[in-house]
């Protein structure tokens, strides 16, 4: 046991049982920062049971506290700005951030506009871009099971 | 009963609903005694944006609006723009625009059954309604290609035809989305424990519907008699008339109940509207640049009448598009009717009137002068970064 604890080989496996909790239960939080709805209805679409994306563990939560990986949509405007900042900060470590649909990579059909602030990425980190307006259902699954495949191989964090 | 007062501060980022929202509810003990709601976090400035595009441009811009009723709005644009145009597209055309427009009410609908049934604890209504709407999101795909934003409408016709496949698909689509239907009314009209949740809870009056200038299910729901697609038909719906649903009870029970058998009328539209479509070109021309004047043009989106006011000043760019929502007309009840409710009654009785932010947050500025005053793209960018710094 001594050995065992010494060696550090404690904590390795530690890491390995959060890991694996981590990949087989994603527990996601939404946000729009104002986005036109289309990208939220088809998020929305992915949880229901056409798609059903609870059968990886993701489950929808309505407590940034509750939640390891932030799904944004929507580019961000000027009044959105600072509370997708607090719910990001908000989120416990390790945390992930996928931005889902046009403008939310680039600012889309809105950039340009006075009340926008900018894509997603200039506000928090992002991880995974999903591209499309809106994307498909199986777009999002897929941009979620990429995060999962970039965390299995370690990654991040 | 105790004096203090407890303010309760829900969102932007909240679990009700997709869209931010911020609404502070002032309670005594469980019941509300106050609310207020703070709008404009999906404010973009699109109203603003559209002067700096072309005609064309602006009918991608207006489509992305709201993705839920998202070929309404183009609609809105196109009938207004074809209007100072002196152009009327083709009676195929309109009746596509028609068939679109009546299957993407189906999907808005259907969304909304499941929202409004989530919202009260019922997550089995809501799995149950969005598996059944995958139905028609199948057919609008099949139809234009694009599961949410369509496309499908051009300045003067339409990009889509109707061929024999997809009509096959929706015709056995709506033979499953009837029976499913018939299933849901009799669920929210005789389920005890759903029914305790909706029955008698925000009730509104005609008169009360009528002063606070509600529209679309909300308002017929408390006996108001008023659809656009019947008052002042609009594209082809003066030649396959629907019948406007109306309850009078004026509670939620009546909002689904009016919303649910809306799905009924629309399957029947569609079905007549496919046995008779007519033949013809889908689109005609349009000039680039279009007339100056100015126009309204209204129709009747899922959730209410969708006003466009349109001028244009002979260029191939808009002067100024304003867009007025159902969703803006409808907020004042929720704010009226919260008073005396349960804590627990709000989220059903917020996604009542079918709230969608993304159509509803735009700029007001109220002037008492009188003078008129044109707004610059820069001084507007200046006014945001000033009135968000002030607001912290």
């Amino acid at each position: 046991m001594d050995t065992f604890l010494k060696e550090g080989r404690w904590s390795q496996a530690l890491e390995q049982i959060k890991l694996w909790a981590r990949l087989n239960s994603p527990w996601v939080i939404h946000f729009n920062s104002g986005s036109c709805n289309g990208c939220d209805i088809e998020i929305l679409a992915t949880l229901t049971p056409y798609y059903d994306v609870e059968r990886f563990g993701i489950k929808l939560r309505g407590s940034p506290r509750h939640a390891d990986v932030l799904i944004c949509t929507g580019p961000v405007t000027r009044q959105a700005r600072d509370r997708l900042r607090r719910i990001y900060e908000q989120m416990p470590d390790p945390k992930f951030v996928i931005a889902v649909g046009s403008c939310a990579l680039s600012g889309g059909v809105f950039d340009g506009c006075y009340n926008v602030v900018g894509p997603i990425d200039a506000v928090i980190p992002v991880d995974v871009y999903v591209p499309g307006c809106p994307p498909r259902p199986e777009a999002i699954i897929d941009g979620v099971v990429q995060l999962l495949g970039k965390l299995q191989q370690g990654a991040r964090p | 009963m105790s004096k203090e007062q407890f303010t309760i501060p829900i969102g932007p980022q909240h679990p009700a609903l997709k869209e931010p929202g911020h609404f502070t509810l002032t309670v005594d003990g469980e019941v509300v005694t106050g609310a207020s709601v703070r709008l404009g976090y999906a404010h973009r400035g699109i109203e603003k944006a559209v002067e700096s595009r072309n005609w064309v441009q602006d009918l991608y811009l207006l489509e992305r609006i709201c993705g839920i009723c998202s070929h309404i709005h183009a609609t809105a644009y196109c009938l207004g723009v074809e209007k100072l145009a002196g152009v009327t597209a083709p009676p195929r055309a309109q009746a596509i625009r028609v068939l679109v427009a009546e299957l993407e009410r189906i999907h808005s609908h259907l969304l909304w059954l499941g929202v409004a049934a989530h919202q009260a604890g019922f997550d089995t209504l809501f799995m149950y309604s969005w598996r059944d709407r995958e139905t028609v999101m199948e057919v609008l795909e099949q139809l234009t290609g694009n599961r949410v934003n369509y496309s499908a409408n051009l300045l003067g016709g339409v990009k889509f035809d109707v061929d024999t496949r997809v009509l096959e698909t929706i015709l056995s689509g709506l033979d499953f989305l009837e029976t499913r239907t018939h299933h849901y009314l009799d669920i929210v009209s005789g389920d005890r424990i759903f029914l305790q949740r909706t029955r008698g809870i925000g009730m509104m009056t005609s008169e009360q519907a009528e002063r606070l200038g509600v529209t679309g299910p909300t308002a017929r729901a408390s006996g108001v008699r008023r659809d656009i697609r019947v008052d002042a038909p609009y594209a082809a719906y003066d030649r396959y008339p629907i019948q406007v649903v109306v309850e009078t009870t004026g509670d939620l029970e009546a909002r689904f109940i009016v919303r649910l058998k809306e799905l009924l009328e629309t399957y029947h539209l569609i079905r007549t509207l496919l046995d008779g479509l007519p033949e013809g070109d889908l689109k005609t021309r349009m000039p680039r640049r279009i007339a100056a004047g100015e126009t309204i043009s209204r129709v009747e989106a899922p959730r209410g009448e969708l006003f466009y006011f349109i001028k244009s000043d002979g260029g191939d760019q808009p002067a100024r598009i304003k867009v007025r929502t159902p969703t803006l007309s409808n907020m004042a009840s929720v704010t009226q009717l919260a008073v005396g409710h349960q804590l627990a009654d709000m989220p059903m009785l917020l996604t009542g009137i079918d709230p969608c932010f993304s159509c509803n947050d735009r700029l007001t500025t109220v002037q008492t002068s009188g003078e008129s005053e044109t707004w610059t793209w820069e001084k507007l960018r200046q006014y945001g970064i000033a009135s968000y710094r002030e607001r912290g």
